[in-house]
């Protein structure tokens, strides 16, 4: 395996009786595309949380390229190559589609406006929003907010995507357009994590699998064969291992 | 022809108001701060006009030149050291810290210059008059309106056509998403604190040379500048300039009918733009 792009050890995170991280470990090296699942509640969407800066762990740390990062607000991690999109698509809703993926060149990647607004048209080739550049991001269906979510997070020049159930809601059509883009990413390098739901747009794209279940791993491996593990099982069909 | 006059002057006086306004309207918009201090901060940026007046022996517009910088140098760190940390999810530690920083302010000036009246000598502008059409127009009131269309101008053209303005705007849409943008919160609402007290500076400027001001004056310019904004609309810039036009006319119309009716006009007409159109006439912001 490649050197790990972000490692988190031991990384721990409760909100009163409620752990949402339990001592995680997780590494993903450069290139690689993690998926993970787990039931609502698991703590998938606090993981990403805690990789973005948007909370603070607990205990355990956070390296990003050998470099500690677990007390680096997101900003900062944003600045150095950390990006995510959301679950529920949080577009600035009073500025264009060109002008949310402006925002993030040019803060997030750090670029002059001349290198953001060339970032911002490339960026919206690749996701597929170019001709609706100028349209308000209020304006936009599901499938185009949810790709704005991913071109705006792209625009930030990341090397480390955590993509947050970005196929949840999209028609089957939608879903093969938004795998198809992700597929288009992934020739670039970049590392991706991607919870979600919608297990089969998942597989068809990443490397290793990972189950979380009350804030802990249970599973972690190669696609198919997590997907056909006992914890899986137990997890989301309730079927015991020995029944 | 009275009655023109009268509107005519009130436009004119609008003008202040919008620039009495334009900061409170720039900081809410960004970072939903209701600065109760406002109208001190102008007072202040009088009192420091007149201390570079006499110490540089500048005259009173061109002490801007130094009244504009040295104000938004202490919005900045106003910002940084102390408002950022009242800043969340509840409205009521900006308003309370802002009312004590006026508290302090108020009395800081009264200590330094006590409570004698002052005003900034602007010299052969102060009477300067030109007559158009039969209407008899002060040089300085119209400097006054064409500086507060300007001032809204820059402050658009900064929202809507710059990095900064998209960052303004990217803080005001989700701070929260805009902070995994990249962006640095506190620095952004350091540099609105900044733009504000800037034009809070010319504001301050332009009320010392129009009239007499001393530490207890900031209150009634709150007022104004509240109402010029709630009438013009929340966040929207030139609804700013039309709310503060909107209540200089009505304050002259008031004062037309009975001396004794300007203020009470420009009140009313504030509290029926509340009571039937609670976001303003020009609205831009929903929440």
């Amino acid at each position: 395996m490649a050197a790990p792009i972000i490692r988190l050890s031991k990384v721990c995170k409760r909100y009163g009786a409620i752990v949402v991280a339990d001592a995680i470990d997780i590494e993903v090296a450069g290139g690689e595309a993690l998926g993970i699942i787990g039931p609502n509640g698991a703590g998938k969407t606090s993981l990403f949380n805690l990789v973005a800066g948007t909370v603070k762990a607990d205990s355990g740390t956070i390296a990003y390229r050998n470099r500690d990062i677990t007390s680096l607000n997101a900003a900062a991690r944003c600045r150095l190559g950390v990006s995510r999109s959301f679950q529920i698509p949080h577009p600035f809703s009073g500025m264009t589609v060109f002008e949310n993926v402006v925002v993030g060149a040019a803060f997030g990647g750090d670029m002059s406006e001349r290198e953001a607004y060339a970032k911002a048209v490339e960026v919206l080739e690749l996701t597929g929003l170019k001709a609706k550049a100028n349209a308000m991001a209020d304006s936009l269906t599901l499938l185009e907010r949810k790709r704005l979510e991913m071109a705006r997070a792209l625009a930030t020049g990341p090397e480390l995507l955590l993509l947050d159930e970005i196929a949840g809601g999209l028609s089957e059509h939608e879903c093969r357009e938004l795998v198809a883009a992700i597929t288009g990413l992934r020739k670039t390098g970049i590392s991706i994590v991607w919870i979600e739901h919608v297990v089969h747009a998942l597989l068809a794209i990443v490397d290793r699998l990972l189950v979380i279940d009350f804030g802990r791993i249970v599973a972690e491996g190669d696609p198919k064969t997590v997907m056909a593990s006992r914890e899986v099982s137990e997890i989301y069909l309730g079927i015991e291992a020995d029944a | 022809m009275q009655w023109i006059n009268a509107i005519v002057q009130g436009v004119l006086v609008g003008g202040l108001y919008a620039l009495f306004a334009a900061g409170l309207s720039l900081i809410f918009g960004v970072m939903r701060l209701v600065n109760i201090a406002h109208g001190d901060l102008i007072v202040l940026a009088a009192f420091l006009a007149l201390v570079v007046m006499q110490t540089l022996g500048l005259g009173a517009l061109e002490s801007l030149v130094v009244v504009i910088p040295l104000m938004a140098l202490l919005g900045y760190v106003l910002q940084r050291g102390l408002l950022n940390l009242t800043l969340g999810s509840d409205i009521l530690p900006p308003l309370l810290v802002t009312f004590g920083l006026s508290v302090i302010i108020q009395n800081g000036l009264l200590q330094v210059f006590t409570a004698d009246s002052r005003r900034l000598n602007a010299g052969a502008l102060e009477v300067a008059t030109f007559n158009l059409a039969g209407i008899d127009i002060g040089v300085l009131p119209l400097v006054m309106f064409l500086a507060a269309v300007a001032v809204i101008g820059v402050l658009q053209f900064i929202f809507y056509r710059t990095a900064l303005g998209r960052a303004f705007r990217a803080t005001s849409d989700d701070a929260d998403v805009a902070r995994m943008m990249g962006l640095d919160n506190r620095h952004i609402f350091g540099l609105a604190m900044a733009l504000s007290l800037a034009v809070v500076a010319i504001a301050g400027v332009f009320l010392a040379v129009r009239t007499n001001f001393d530490p207890a004056s900031g209150p009634a310019r709150l007022i104004f500048g509240f109402e010029a904004v709630i009438i013009g609309g929340l966040g929207n810039l030139w609804g700013t300039l039309a709310g503060g036009v909107i209540l200089g006319v009505t304050q002259a119309i008031g004062a037309q009918i009975n001396p004794g009716w300007q203020l009470l006009a420009g009140h009313l007409v504030f509290l029926l733009v509340l009571a039937f159109r609670p976001t303003g006439l020009f609205p831009r912001i929903a929440g």
